[in-house]
């Protein structure tokens, strides 16, 4: 299976090591787990005039670390339910990371520290390697290559699709895919 | 091609549930033997289930719910993902752990749920806890669950392995607590990221199981995928006490009659690992970690002296028999008293912890000196139940995580610490280094 995306939008910057209970608050999701209520509290430990700002579109950039801490799925799907389809960084945490593609949020691993606030991005994803433009810069970066079978989950739609169509099943760990 | 490179332990448990040579780097397909899933994954992963036209489990005996972080519920909304959990597992024949009997990772081993070279996995990034009996445990999120739980099967990167050496003759008084601390103070928030940690070194006998449990407890706060210890006679104890018929593979008869007959999983001794990280524990000394991350690690005195409000005794790194024995006696030796205006909030991991801390009147001096005592489960860890700080609070918890609003007040400043460091501090009413007591 082959993955081709392309994504253009509007950079919203953060720093390192953004935990996942600052993309959205334990306490939050003890109310309710829906998502387009969640949406109006995202990343508000850090910011809390985001989520009143964010535009669907727009691509979250951060630093190292994205997603630390709690393995909550929540926090990738209230990104996505802000209208955000990707999400920039120069690392992820590996629960975030997973969390992101079984919901078919893109993750892109680059180096984000020359991106601004407010920068227009264009994300080409052609099979496993992601490429970022910064249009107002004529700049490229390039992004670390996905590994193969998250790929098929991402081409998938994510986890749900992967699995209703036979996904591990189909996938028995006979073919090992080497990095 | 042949790779004659002798594997990890992480290798070796991931070999053999995707049935592959499998190696670091590699993406294997697993077979899973437990799957743990709390009330704050499980109502999520029930919709993912639906959603994957999930009808029915792959083997209800290899599946639990724990209701934990809401316990008991405090709203109607907690209450009710409370009966969807309850009814899901009827439906289907999971095991539930019910309010009050405590947390997943804590309850699953005390249980003799995990055995040495299982696969668990659990949402929730705590459960690399139950590494400590040398299983390759991990977190991931609700959807990884569902699929889990449909196909018995989950996707895994195979990790490379960082090798904790432990060494030095443990000094009184140091804490499994000041050793974690050090551990991901040293590898830093994301020092293990992708990676496993394999304890080795001529100090790991000097670790209870329970203290084992706290340093693979917070391994994943240095973003570890996994955190596992080899088995010794600590480990063996623990099973043959929990785990019905456990021979820890050494019995002769036909194989796999009872899952307990597979051997302890060791690396081979030709294993590459990504680097070594020794901690001296000689050298070692009591830790706090300051606000407003669990990776910002300071001796005691640097953090000495701050004035405390609420001191927790609780969660999966601090909350087993014997941290509180250690807190206890601190607080005994420091005149049996907490310091006027420090409330002391004393949340047990399970109910076996509770039960044990009854019976041996633990939990009638802490009473006496004051404490608030709540419901087993994760409590005030993360703002979900228990008690919550008010404004401007200073919080010295035996937790695992002190990130802004964790406990869900977000003006509230949390510092970590060991047991005896808690207790010290409750005693002074400011951060005291427990050295000092007596």
């Amino acid at each position: 299976m082959t993955t081709h995306l392309s994504l253009d939008g509007r950079a919203r910057v953060f720093g390192d090591d953004v935990n996942t209970d600052y993309i959205i608050a334990s306490t939050r999701k003890r109310d309710t787990l829906d998502e387009s209520v969640l949406k109006r509290y995202l990343l508000e430990a850090i910011d809390p005039s985001f989520a009143a700002s964010v535009q669907p579109g727009d691509l979250i950039v951060a630093g190292a670390n994205f997603g630390c801490g709690s393995a909550m799925e929540i926090a990738a799907t209230v990104i996505l339910a802000a209208g955000i389809k990707a999400v920039l960084a120069r690392s992820f945490s590996r629960t975030f990371y997973r969390n992101a593609v079984n919901n078919a949020l893109v993750p892109i691993e680059c180096d984000t520290r020359s991106i601004r606030e407010g920068d227009r991005l264009s994300i080409a994803l052609d099979d496993r390697r992601a490429a970022v433009q910064l249009l107002d810069r004529n700049e490229t970066l390039s992004a670390a290559p996905l590994a193969p079978l998250m790929a098929d989950v991402l081409s998938a739609g994510g986890l749900v699709p992967y699995v209703r169509n036979g996904g591990y099943r189909a996938h028995r760990a006979s073919d090992v895919e080497q990095r | 091609m042949t790779n004659a490179r002798g594997k990890t332990i992480s290798e070796k448990i991931l070999s053999s549930k995707s049935g592959t040579d499998a190696r670091a780097g590699d993406v294997v397909v697993c077979d899973v033997d437990l799957v743990l899933g709390t009330d704050a994954s499980t109502p999520m992963t029930i919709a993912y289930f639906d959603k994957m036209g999930g009808e029915r489990l792959f083997d209800a005996s290899r599946v639990v719910f724990s209701l934990d972080h809401y316990s008991p519920p405090s709203t109607p909304k907690t209450a009710a993902f409370h009966d969807q959990i309850r009814s899901f597992a009827h439906r289907h024949g999971a095991t539930v752990f019910e309010v009050g009997e405590g947390i997943s990772h804590q309850v699953a081993p005390e249980r003799g749920r995990v055995l040495p070279g299982d696969l668990v996995i659990g949402a929730d990034s705590h459960t690399v806890t139950c590494g400590a009996l040398n299983a390759f445990a991990t977190g991931l999120g609700s959807s990884d669950l569902a699929a889990a739980l449909i196909t018995g099967r989950t996707w895994l990167r195979v990790p490379e392995t960082i090798r904790v050496e432990l060494t030095g003759s443990r000094p009184p008084g140091l804490a499994a607590k000041d050793v974690g601390l050090a551990m991901i103070g040293a590898l830093g928030g994301e020092g293990a990221n992708y990676q496993s940690l394999e304890f080795h070194g001529p100090s790991v006998g000097a670790l209870t199981l329970d203290e084992r449990m706290v340093l693979s407890n917070l391994s994943v706060e240095a973003g570890a995928k996994a955190a596992i210890w080899e088995v010794d006679g600590a480990t063996i104890h623990f099973l043959s006490e929990r785990v019905d018929g456990w021979t820890g593979g050494q019995v002769a008869g036909p194989p796999a009659v009872h899952p307990s007959t597979r051997p302890p999983v060791h690396p081979d001794s030709g294993a590459s690992y990504s680097r070594e990280l020794c901690l001296d524990l000689a050298t070692l000394s009591p830790r706090v970690a300051i606000p407003h991350d669990p990776t910002n690690v300071v001796g005691v005195g640097d953090a000495a002296g701050v004035p405390v409000h609420m001191v927790f005794l609780g969660t999966c790194t601090g909350g087993r028999v014997s941290d509180f024995h250690e807190a206890v006696h601190v607080l005994e030796r420091a005149g049996g008293r907490v310091a006027p205006g420090v409330q002391l909030v004393v949340t047990p991991a399970s109910r076996e912890v509770l039960l044990t801390l009854v019976d041996d009147g633990t939990l009638a001096k802490l009473t006496t000196m004051g404490a608030v005592v709540t419901t087993p489960g994760c409590g005030a860890c993360c703002g979900t139940s228990g008690a919550i700080p008010s404004d401007g609070m200073t919080v010295l918890s035996t937790a695992n995580r002190n990130f802004k609003a964790r406990m869900g007040n977000a003006t509230a400043s949390i510092y970590l610490a060991s047991p005896a460091t808690c207790a010290a501090s409750a005693a002074t009413g400011r951060i005291t280094d427990p050295r000092e007591i007596g």
